[in-house]
């Protein structure tokens, strides 16, 4: 009954952790098309502005819920309006383009801070579940995920901003002959993409441990589920999410980590074999 | 022709010089002239490939202008964004509607809102009482209408945001007549309420000839005529036009 729980918890947490590699991702692929293939190395900024600013003596908490997404979000405005927006409509150009941002990225971090893989001390004490113990953090993971898809869904669904955003998705033309700038819509789209990967990347440190090329380990993962959830972002990722975590905690208690990437891989292949717009272009069409 | 020796007493809202545009080297408005008077309704008429939509996109600042100049209440707009001849005052109902198809009815109409001051409940309340059929569907999403409850929406959203002058192409296409009807009739309880500025292209000569106070002929984009609502009711007279009746 104790390793039950212990089993549940994790897969909890494993389903909140795709959910969060994937949801600045889902920003930006979801609504613009952009296959962001640096959107690893975002996170891996994210990580690393944390940690820095750890060891600056700033709070903890304030490191991940503010500055790195802050940061990360202003470093995406930057790539935005510097290479991403000559690119709009040429998703094989943006494809180079963003692994070429990838590559500059983590070269840029080994030469600042070296190849090295740093760590950050886990804010959460432990507790226990019967005679097993584990983090309390994973509960701030999954806290993260449900606010970070719940805030996402409320910004698109309940203000003007996310109307505008979602029009000027479906038709950008049409909605410059409404008045609006589509430019500054896509900047902004992109610019909150990358804080979420910012974000998402602090959150993950203290279990992850921070180096340059942390990113290689999230960037298959999130595309899949992204690709696997479908158009709509909130709903897509979080079903997406929710099938692939499961599997992949499931597979890798009864087996192995590497097992259990395996599995969730081969589900991806034929989830969008079946259903090749993904869960929610088959399904809940309406859906955000 | 230039199209501007009727109503040289009114106001000129919209005025195009010499208007030269085309498809990259492909020019297909060639040297176009005319103005468009405050409240004035101007039909556009022309066969297939004559320029029609072209003109329209050029007004709107989709395609760019190899020569001449556009100009708003005065104002040289030529070399203006789509946003911001929006922002001036001119508003644009698409040939194909483009509609938002996966946001509501009234979703896309507060989109329509945009440029718009006044609150947007009241601006929607005020435009659904020329468009009643939309206030069955406003929960229903934009790409589920029909074709002509789609025109209507895109009509209804063009005029949320109060637009000095409406760029209408082709609206009647592909739609029902029963549709057609309502959409004369709105136009013309709209336009009556608010002293509206139309410029519309349409081959379907009764609509035209229903809305328009005069209609300039547009032949390989030029305008080479200019004739009157009542001689685009004699299908005799617009043969020798335009050849198309």
């Amino acid at each position: 009954m104790d390793l039950a729980g212990l089993i549940a918890f994790n897969v909890v947490t494993g389903i909140a952790t795709l959910c969060l590699i994937t949801i600045g991702l889902g920003v930006i692929y979801g609504m613009m098309r952009i296959i962001n293939l640096a959107h690893g190395e975002l996170m891996m900024l994210g990580a690393f502005t944390c940690i820095i600013a750890t060891e600056a003596g700033i709070n903890i908490w304030i490191s991940i819920f503010v500055l790195s997404p802050l940061v990360v979000g202003i470093i995406g405005l930057v790539l935005e309006r510097t290479i991403i927006r000559f690119l709009y409509g040429r998703i094989l150009d943006t494809m180079l383009a963003t692994w070429g941002m990838s590559i500059g990225l983590t070269g840029l971090i080994v030469t600042v801070f070296g190849n090295n893989v740093r760590t950050l001390a886990n804010p959460a004490p432990s507790f226990g579940i019967g005679a097993y113990s584990t983090s309390l953090y994973g509960l701030v993971i999954v806290a993260v995920a449900v606010g970070a898809l719940g805030s996402l869904f409320a910004l698109l669904r309940l203000t003007k901003f996310g109307l505008i955003l979602r029009a000027t998705m479906e038709r950008p033309g049409m909605a410059a002959a409404l008045g609006i700038k589509p430019d500054t819509v896509y900047m902004a789209t992109f610019a909150l993409g990358s804080a979420l990967a910012g974000m998402a990347g602090a959150v993950l440190a203290p279990i992850s441990g921070v180096s340059p090329v942390m990113g290689v380990a999230y960037i298959t993962r999130a595309f899949i589920t992204v690709l696997g959830g479908g158009a709509a972002i909130v709903t897509g990722t979080g079903l997406a999410s929710m099938l692939f975590g499961t599997i992949d905690e499931l597979v890798s208690f009864k087996a192995s980590p590497v097992i259990g990437s395996v599995a969730m891989l081969m589900t991806a292949v034929v989830l969008i074999r079946i259903f090749p717009t993904g869960i929610t272009g088959r399904f809940l069409r309406r859906s955000l | 022709m230039n199209g501007e020796n009727c109503f040289a007493d009114q106001a000129k809202l919209l005025r195009v010089t010499n208007l030269r545009s085309g498809y990259g080297r492909i020019p297909i408005v060639n040297g176009l002239s005319f103005s468009v008077g405050e409240g004035e309704l101007v039909g556009i008429l022309g066969h297939n490939g004559m320029g029609k939509t072209t003109l329209l996109r050029t007004l709107m600042g989709y395609l760019p202008t190899s020569g001449g100049r556009i100009e708003m209440s005065g104002m040289d707009i030529t070399q203006r964004s789509t946003t911001q001849r929006a922002r001036a005052g001119i508003g644009y109902v698409p040939q194909g509607r483009e509609v938002f198809p996966g946001l509501s009815v009234l979703e896309n109409l507060r989109m329509g809102c945009f440029l718009n001051a006044e609150p947007e409940n009241k601006v929607i309340d005020e435009i659904l009482t020329f468009f009643p059929r939309l206030k069955a569907y406003l929960g229903r999403i934009g790409g589920a209408l029909s074709g002509g409850e789609q025109q209507l929406l895109a009509l209804a959203r063009c005029m949320c945001g109060a637009p000095r002058i409406v760029l209408l192409d082709e609206p009647t296409e592909g739609i029902q007549p029963s549709i057609i009807e309502e959409m004369i009739s709105t136009l013309r309880d709209i336009g009556k309420a608010r002293n509206l500025t139309i410029l519309l292209v349409e081959q379907n000569l009764n609509f035209l000839s229903a809305l328009s106070q005069r209609i300039l002929v547009l032949q390989k984009g030029m305008i080479t005529s200019e004739i009157s609502a009542e001689t685009a009711r004699d299908p005799a007279l617009i043969h020798d036009f335009v050849g198309m009746a």
